[in-house]
């Protein structure tokens, strides 16, 4: 397959009455060379009359095509449409050159449930790679639809997917007064379902998500100093955890939950704070006239690293999140910040400024070297995917904000835009459990 | 806007020297003194918001105190040489009027990682407030308050925009 550009439209409406409608595109501009054809088979409908409640193998095909690794077979090309194992002509397929194909069922139970049936085909060997039958309801079966991709991803790739995964962003809008409004929005991975947690007219920023996926975490200045807010998302209850005079900023979880890194200038500059979320105490990590801000927490809960520019200009330096004296890790370059670990720990995503650009760029733990990654000119805000593979970002240019996303070698580009507004401070959640 | 209506209260009765009504103001102030000691004039109290006191000086346009922001250099905190004359005379308004308070809210261009723009927009107001201390004023009559990259004075993305947005602003 040689490498195509694909254009990708999604367009997509708010499911609640009280938010406004925000259209997210998704566009993906750059895949690998050479994707993993796989034929996703239109799934049948247990129903004789009636359209399914939504198009499975659509959104399935979908979010392949979208993680830049995969070409998919369009509907009118394939030689039959089976539902089952028994019902595939392998030789039909295998003539087309077609190596993998997923078909499937959608049926309605009695009680007005559903579940979903799917079988993962490899054409060349005329055997199932693996199958499931997923029970779901009307709200879920999207998400299953989600499932069934990471299954894919992971039994093809060697790596499980984060389809079924959702962000959370900031978007800003003004009206024609130029009076702002900023939002805090979390939508599925894809974009779909967007849903509004917060509104102000004051500027919000630096969203975190709990390691559960129950909470985030955020910075908003709406009673007109920065503040750090916990919100529960399931029911929106907030809680203001931090608001002493000067900055109170950069939220950041620990791995198990239990504490909250973020940046405090209460006692004169900017300094890491570690704080335990059942006691609310504070303990202070950093003693350092310079500024020291951004921590953010290793996989395995034993180190923070954090921007510091007590050596001239922003580094990325490292403590034990028990206390210790803080190293410095980055030397490439004249500005490095903004750390954040990979979920295996190989890499820590940083925006890195290099002339008049800041892109986003990978310190290597193991080589102690940066590699940039993007080549637009003002981006920032990295946060990966829970399973390391993409990073989504933010990016600006002549219209203000936008969010994209790059796999970590480079090799596969998304572009995220709503269509009215800016969007910034992309939020990538967490896996949780089926 | 609460709290404004206090410290022109607070200003009305504390400040040595005449209140005038607005329509006098423009007639009769020739010196553009920070000080606001004045010879005449009665304690006229406007209502609410209008209750000018002692903050003329404040008010009039043409005074040193009208310049309510200081420019940075890319990636500075240094308050450059041609903003010294400004800080000065603010730091004077204040060590003559104890009960003045001014909010020096700092900012950055958006380049880079917010959460650093955030910190290096309140180390740019604490250049300034300390400046003004030494100058006279005192440390209780200054706020500080960063905004980051968040509140841009110009909406672009280009230096034109962004040497306008590194600055550290006065309020009152």
């Amino acid at each position: 397959m040689t490498r195509k550009i694909l254009h990708l439209t999604l367009l997509l409406f708010s499911l609640l009455a009280t938010c406004n409608s925000y259209a997210i595109e998704i566009i993906i501009d750059k895949g690998v060379e050479n994707p993993i054809p796989i034929a996703i088979v239109p799934f049948s409908w247990s129903q004789a009359a009636g359209m399914p409640p939504i198009d499975i193998a659509t959104v399935i095909s979908d979010d392949l095509t979208r993680s830049g690794r995969f070409s998919t077979m369009e509907d009118k090309d394939m030689p039959q449409q089976p539902h089952d194992f028994n019902e595939v002509r392998v030789k039909d397929w295998q003539r087309l050159g077609m190596e993998n194909l997923v078909v499937g069922q959608l049926k309605q139970t009695d009680k007005g449930d559903y579940v979903v049936d799917f079988r993962l085909i490899d054409v060349y060997k005329g055997q199932q790679i693996t199958g499931f039958s997923i029970p779901s309801t009307q709200l879920q079966l999207r998400r299953t639809a989600h499932e069934i991709s990471d299954i894919i991803y992971e039994k093809l790739i060697g790596v499980r997917g984060a389809f079924a995964t959702r962000i959370i962003y900031v978007t800003l809008v003004k009206n024609r007064e130029g009076v702002k409004k900023y939002t805090l929005q979390i939508s599925d991975a894809d974009g779909y379902n967007p849903q509004v947690l917060l509104e102000s007219k004051e500027p919000l920023l630096s969203p975190a998500w709990s390691p559960d996926g129950k909470k985030l975490a955020y910075v908003s200045f709406e009673s007109r100093n920065s503040a750090v807010y916990i919100q529960d998302l399931m029911t929106g209850a907030r809680e203001r955890v931090a608001s002493n005079p000067g900055i109170n900023s950069a939220p950041a979880w620990s791995p198990d939950g239990t504490r909250l890194a973020l940046t405090l200038s209460m006692e004169g500059n900017p300094e890491i704070y570690v704080m335990n979320m059942a006691s609310k105490q504070l303990r202070r990590m950093t003693n350092n006239g310079a500024i020291d801000t951004e921590p953010t927490w290793s996989p395995d809960g034993k180190l923070l690293a954090f921007t510091s520019d007590r050596g001239g200009g922003p580094q990325i330096y490292e403590i034990p999140a028990d206390g210790g004296d803080p190293k410095r890790l980055t030397f490439d370059g004249t500005y490095n910040a903004r750390p954040v670990y990979s979920p295996d720990g190989k890499y820590i995503a940083v925006v890195h400024g290099e002339g008049s650009a800041y892109q986003i760029a990978l310190y290597d733990r193991g080589t102690k070297h940066i590699n940039i990654l993007t080549d637009s000119h003002m981006d920032e805000s990295p946060s990966f995917a829970p399973n390391g593979h993409m990073i989504i970002y933010t990016t600006t240019g002549a219209r203000g904000t936008a969010l994209a996303a790059i796999s970590v070698d480079g090799s596969i580009h998304q572009r995220l835009a709503l269509q009215d507004g800016e969007v910034r401070e992309p939020a990538w959640g967490p896996f949780t459990n089926r | 806007m609460s709290i404004r209506l206090v410290l022109f209260m607070f200003l009305a009765l504390f400040v040595f020297g005449c209140s005038k009504e607005t329509k006098e103001e423009t007639a009769a102030v020739e010196d553009h003194s920070a000080t606001a000691s004045r010879d005449t004039g009665a304690q006229a109290h406007g209502t609410g918001e209008n209750a000018q006191g002692g903050r003329s000086a404040l008010d009039d346009p043409n005074s040193p105190l009208a310049t309510r922001v200081i420019y940075f250099e890319f990636d500075s905190s240094e308050v450059l040489p041609q903003y010294r004359s400004v800080v000065e005379v603010h730091a004077r308004y204040l060590a003559s009027n104890p009960s003045t308070v001014v909010t020096l809210e700092g900012h950055a261009d958006e380049r880079g990682s917010r959460e650093y723009n955030l910190a290096l927009g309140e180390r740019r107001a604490n250049a300034v407030k300390s400046q003004m201390t030494l100058l006279g004023a005192g440390d209780r009559q200054i706020k500080v308050v960063s905004y980051g990259e968040e509140r841009p004075a110009l909406e672009g993305h280009d230096e034109a925009a962004w040497s306008k947005n590194r600055r550290v602003e006065l309020r009152y």
